[in-house]
């Protein structure tokens, strides 16, 4: 059994689901890799920065 | 113009031949099956690695594979495992999966699972929309 840390699991799934979606909701390669590119930024990105407004709100 | 043309041409090729449903069909069943039918072989590989891996991934964080729906919650977990397709029977035929979540690691691993489900039915249906050419490309 694995046990990876809460950012360790967002990572993963950001990065599958980031491929998924930029194959899916693009038409070309080019489009899609930036569009994938895309979502893994928001998805890490918005995680991080809730993070942070959970932290000084838990202050 | 003749751009356009040819793509309606070729979307009305696509329409003609065979079973329309078979991509989405196998697409749900086996991940990325749907787009090797329509020998999109680099997406294909793309997408079964990714689901295939947050299934397993799930698995290995002793996730649950819901069994049954005893309420609402229960019931939208039992269908985005069914996303899975046969990834997900195999999985209960073998007894995969923890029961109790014990682990916060666990509940990540059940949503893993979940999440590859869903995945797995947006990657079918995008091999449905390359089939009849609601897709370009």
């Amino acid at each position: 059994m694995i046990r990876p840390s809460h950012f360790t699991a967002l990572l993963l799934v950001a990065i599958f689901a980031s491929t998924v979606f930029g194959i899916t909701m693009r038409d070309t390669p080019k489009r899609m890799l930036r569009y994938g590119l895309y979502c893994f930024t928001l998805f890490v990105g918005s995680a991080i920065l809730l993070s942070w407004v959970m932290y000084f709100i838990a202050r | 113009m003749g751009s356009a043309e040819n793509k309606a041409a070729s979307a009305a090729n696509k329409t003609d031949k065979g079973f329309v449903y078979l991509p989405l069909i196998a697409g749900w069943l086996v991940p990325g099956a749907g787009h090797f039918l329509l020998r999109k072989w680099g997406r294909g590989t793309l997408l079964a690695v990714s689901i295939i891996s947050l299934y397993v991934l799930g698995l290995a964080m002793d996730g649950k594979l819901y069994t049954g729906a005893q309420d609402i919650l229960e019931l939208l977990g039992l269908v985005g495992d069914l996303g899975n397709g046969l990834m997900y029977f195999v999985g209960r035929m073998m007894s995969l999966g923890g029961d109790p979540i014990q682990f916060t690691t666990a509940e990540y691993g059940t949503k893993f699972i979940e999440f590859a489900g869903l995945l797995n039915v947006i990657a079918a249906i995008d091999a449905h929309n390359l089939r009849t050419g609601r897709k370009a490309s």
